[in-house]
């Protein structure tokens, strides 16, 4: 049973093609712009089996023929177990699965005195391998800013970023930009530099900061920090991958 | 072969009147994309903007720009008109000038009469004088016969809507025909007919001679009316051009002798792009001339108006007139039918501009070419001008050329036709079974007095019980009603062009109609699944419901009350099959409530699902607006379970997305809307009208978000619903949107 905030039934910015979405519930990450604040506490939500998922998307199957199964959230790496028979089991019907993730859960960076597997890694290892694609959320590229944006590290994610390019596992890279906070061009041209290390990338998805979210914190009576952030536009958030584009061209 | 069918192929279509085979034997699929087509020619702009001009000042002088009080419209009753006759490459108006509006008393005087006083005009007294005391009229032979019952469950709106005072419509005549044979051969087959005849004078035969002897009479008309703009069809047509023409000929024949609720066109595309494969091969036009005809033409159906009341237009809102066009669909011989002509009119909404008119309709087959697939996602994309109907689950019941009348109605052209039947209230039966037949709003006893439930709480099966009883009655009531409509309507307002382009022996359908769909589904799966206790005022009327717990509701693909609203539909539909129908009508129903879904709601008490008194029905079968939680794929799914074969007549859904909501960029847009389409054909889903919302419908949510269930913001990973937003928001929305769309 995995604890499921909602299910989106046409979802077409999650992932190539007509996507049946699962919005995981539970997420240990606090980013300040998260639209979606209502995923966060673990065992809010509903419980569902997965084989229950799998057959709502089957029987509107003629939907997703370009697409498939998106489990975002949340977190779902929160709930590995889960979200591997969930993603094997669409994998017996042959449905494309995509991961969107932050890459937190990840356990991290092999020890250098370290021999032997990592704890945990042989469970990532059986949810990439019923996984198609990954949608890593690189929130910042830098350490101590992205912990004040999301209150953890990246240490981490980076880590999950290698590990994803050591197995060759397609990934499209996603990275929401802040005025303020992220809207900055050193940032951005670090980040360009780091994903031009990993020969994976497909894609990049730059995403404009919004404040649609919002709302949501009024009603779980929440402090919204970014109230008096402006959006960013449209020009801007080229702009933006303008400059990671050019430094993962350099 | 004589001259005008040179190059064609021959076949049965040369013996006999025959469109249909001309077209299968003759007509060329197109593969390609749409890099052929041509941009508007300059003759064309200034024409429309004309049409602008003249549609402003309609505007400004509230509706109507003109309207004729003394001449009764016929065939050939008004001199020619013209916006700019030496641009015009098609010419012809309903009256003496454009966007004067016709007098056509003959559906009945009194409508004709406020339709005029409505809007500032005076018919002349002569004419009213005449329709009431010497010659009767459609309406006043429908009154002669209703009983007290009929008029009771008019006026509580049980059943409305309904064809009795003015012209019932949904009749598509071949328009083709005078196209390809020239109106003289099309003359002599009637006479042949009228000379077949059975010759003993049963009353059925008397008709069809009466009948036979009218419609051999209006083709002499159409010829006249080509004479008055100096063109003669009784000849086939030489070209593209005179084959436009003709066609429009024929279809203004029609708008000038009948102002029905809805006058389609049929499916013509196919039919004239072989004509334009001929001319382009012999050099006769250029695709530049040819786009030419076809925007004039699209443009002269854009300007048909009728004189209607404002009664009228809470059922039908916005003057529309339905001009619905078909096109692409599959051959029964398994070649999709998708020609250059399928691109060249829907080009007609970049050329000058997407206008609800003429309705645009793809016959929808997951095995549709994919370029032009996509080109319908892309114009659907822009204009949000075109709907969507399942040709793989109609061309089983019709072959592959039928076409639509007004919104959903299936029927073959020139060969089936229609009694229209505006629609009963599914919602106002469930109250009436509750309250043994007693009107939830006056109070009066409209329906059998059955006994009304006195339970604390509503019991399903006891409901489902009466309910039956309830629908059984209305049904009957109902049915009895129309027989006596289209009785009259034959005998008042006899449709003779549209009847001249059909064959001999037609087929007709007898359709029936339902509103309040979700509302009835939704209520007695609130009955089933929650407690509903009923609350009753100081005559015993239970007048409004009190609900306890969750209940699931129609839109997401939940099977236990998406079952509930299939037994609804079959069980109602049965009834109706149950009764004796004029002439030999089939029995059919459709789920679609056009824009009477508001008026009906607010004619409608409190219902057990929670919607409160006077609020608005979802529209056709949509679910109620806001209840459906799970995204598209399970609404369109919900509605896709209701069988077509139980609702014939048509499953009307109405889709709302926001651009962003479709995808990232544009290509993936086009193929998710293309996704979407397949997905909910090969469900058996009917019909689909897709709107991709602009920053003005944006405007229009926020005034009326009941109208918008669906409206849906998706930004990257998750969705709002737009109407749930707070007022500022939705601004700030519109304000984002309004900027990308500059």
């Amino acid at each position: 049973m995995g604890y499921i905030h909602s299910l989106e039934t046409f979802g077409t910015v999650d992932g190539p093609g007509v996507r049946f979405v699962v919005f995981f519930q539970g997420c240990p990450m606090r980013c300040q712009y998260c639209h979606n604040p209502d995923t966060w506490n673990p065992k809010d939500g509903q419980q569902m089996e997965a084989g229950e998922i799998i057959a709502r998307f089957l029987r509107n199957a003629s939907f997703y023929k370009n697409g498939g199964i998106t489990a975002t959230g949340g977190e779902p790496m929160l709930q590995i177990d889960f979200l591997t028979e969930l993603f094997a089991m669409a994998k017996q019907h042959g449905i494309h699965t995509c991961l969107d993730t932050s890459g937190v859960m990840f356990p991290g960076e092999e020890e250098t005195d370290g021999a032997g597997p990592r704890k945990g890694l042989e469970k990532i290892d059986a949810m990439l391998d019923v996984t198609d694609l990954v949608m890593l959320d690189i929130k910042h590229i830098r350490p101590a800013e992205h912990k004040a944006l999301t209150g953890h590290s990246n240490r981490n994610i980076l880590a999950f970023a290698r590990y994803l390019e050591q197995k060759q596992k397609p990934v499209w890279i996603r990275h929401v930009v802040v005025p303020g906070i992220t809207f900055e061009k050193e940032e951005l041209t670090e980040l360009g530099r780091f994903l031009k290390t990993l020969s994976n990338v497909e894609k990049l998805e730059v995403l404009p900061y919004h404040a649609l979210g919002k709302v949501k914190y009024d009603n779980l009576g929440i402090d919204y920090v970014l109230k008096d952030t402006p959006q960013l536009t449209k020009e801007q958030a080229k702009e933006a991958e303008r400059i990671i584009r050019s430094a993962m061209e350099a | 072969m004589q001259n005008e069918w040179r190059n064609f192929k021959g076949g049965a279509w040369e013996t006999e009147i025959n469109v249909r085979d001309f077209i299968q034997k003759n007509y060329t699929p197109y593969d390609g994309d749409s890099s052929f087509l041509e941009g508007p020619t300059q003759a064309t702009t200034d024409l429309w903007n004309e049409v602008l001009e003249l549609s402003r000042q309609e505007r400004e002088a509230g509706g109507v720009l003109d309207m004729d009080t003394k001449i009764i419209s016929t065939i050939t009753s008004h001199g020619p008109a013209y916006l700019d006759k030496e641009k015009e490459k098609i010419v012809g108006f309903q009256t003496d000038k454009p966007f004067k509006r016709s007098l056509q008393p003959y559906g009945g005087i009194r409508m004709a009469v406020k339709a005029c006083e409505d809007n500032g005009y005076q018919v002349d007294p002569e004419v009213v004088e005449y329709f009431t005391t010497h010659r009767k009229t459609h309406n006043a032979g429908v009154f002669d016969a209703y009983t007290p019952e009929m008029r009771a469950c008019r006026s509580s709106h049980i059943i409305t809507g309904l064809p009795d005072a003015y012209g019932r419509g949904r009749i598509i005549g071949d328009y083709r025909r005078p196209a390809l044979y020239g109106v003289d051969r099309l003359i002599a087959d009637k006479e042949e007919q009228l000379n077949s005849t059975r010759t003993i004078m049963y009353s059925d035969v008397i008709r069809e001679r009466e009948e036979l002897s009218e419609q051999i009479r209006a083709l002499k008309m159409l010829k006249e009316l080509a004479k008055i703009y100096g063109c003669d069809i009784s000849q086939p047509a030489n070209n593209v051009l005179e084959a436009t023409q003709a066609v429009y000929f024929a279809y203004l024949a029609a708008v000038k002798e009948q102002n029905g609720a809805a006058m389609s066109l049929g499916r013509t595309s196919t039919f004239l792009d072989i004509y334009a494969e001929r001319d382009l091969q012999e050099g006769t036009f250029t695709e530049k001339e040819i786009q030419e005809i076809i925007d004039q033409f699209v443009m002269k159906l854009r300007c048909v108006k009728f004189a209607r009341t404002p009664e009228y237009n809470n059922i039908f809102a916005g003057d529309p007139t339905w001009v619905t066009e078909s096109i692409a669909g599959i051959g029964v011989d398994g070649r999709h039918m998708v020609t250059k002509m399928s691109y060249r009119y829907l080009n007609t909404l970049n050329n000058i501009g997407a206008a609800p008119e003429p309705n645009m309709t793809v016959l929808w087959s997951v095995k549709l070419p994919e370029n032009f697939k996509r080109f319908c996602a892309e114009t659907s994309i822009r204009h949000s001008a075109v709907q969507y109907e399942n040709d793989d689950i109609m061309r089983v019941v019709h072959g592959d050329d039928y076409g639509i009348a007004c919104c959903v109605s299936s029927m073959r052209i020139g060969k089936e036709m229609q009694f229209f039947g505006a629609r009963a209230n599914l919602a106002k039966c469930l109250l009436y079974a509750i309250n043994g037949g007693v009107d939830e709003i006056t109070g009066k006893q409209v329906g059998p007095k059955y006994r009304p439930i006195t339970s604390e709480y509503l019991d399903y099966d006891e409901v489902w019980d009466k309910y039956k009883d309830m629908m059984k009655w209305l049904a009957g009531v109902y049915v009895n009603a129309l027989n006596i409509i289209h009785y009259m309507h034959d005998k008042y307002c006899y449709e003779k062009i549209q009847m001249a382009l059909h064959d001999k022996q037609v087929r007709r359908w007898f359709a029936t109609g339902i509103a309040g769909f979700s509302v009835v589904a939704d209520s007695l799966s609130a009955i089933k699944y929650a407690k509903v206790k009923p609350i009753r005022n100081e005559n015993g009327v239970t007048v409004d419901f009190e609900i306890e717990g969750d209940f699931p509701k129609y839109g997401n693909d939940d099977d236990r009350v998406d079952e509930i609203a299939k037994e609804v539909l079959h069980t109602f539909i049965n009834y109706v099959k149950g009764n004796h129908t004029y002439r030999g009508g089939i029995p059919t129903t459709s789920i679609l409530t056009i824009t009477s879904n508001v008026s009906y709601g607010k004619n409608t008490g409190a219902t057990p699902d929670g919607r409160k008194k006077g609020e608005a029905f979802a529209p056709g079968a949509n679910p109620m607006h806001g209840r459906d939680k799970n995204g598209a794929v399970a609404s369109l799914s919900s509605v896709a379970k209701m069988p077509f074969m139980d609702a014939q007549d048509g499953i009307s859904n109405t889709f709302t997305i926001v651009p962003e909501a479709l995808g990232k960029d544009e290509e993936s847009s086009e193929n998710n809307l293309v996704a979407m389409l397949d997905g909910y054909v090969e469900k058996g889903g009917h019909h689909l009208n897709v709107n991709v919302l602009k920053k003005e419908t944006l405007l229009d949510a926020q005034k009326h978000p009941e109208q918008y269930p669906q409206l849906t913001i998706r930004v990257s990973g998750y969705a709002v619903n737009f109407i749930k937003l707070t007022k500022e928001q939705q601004d700030e929305v519109i304000a984002r949107t309004f900027h990308e769309l500059m």
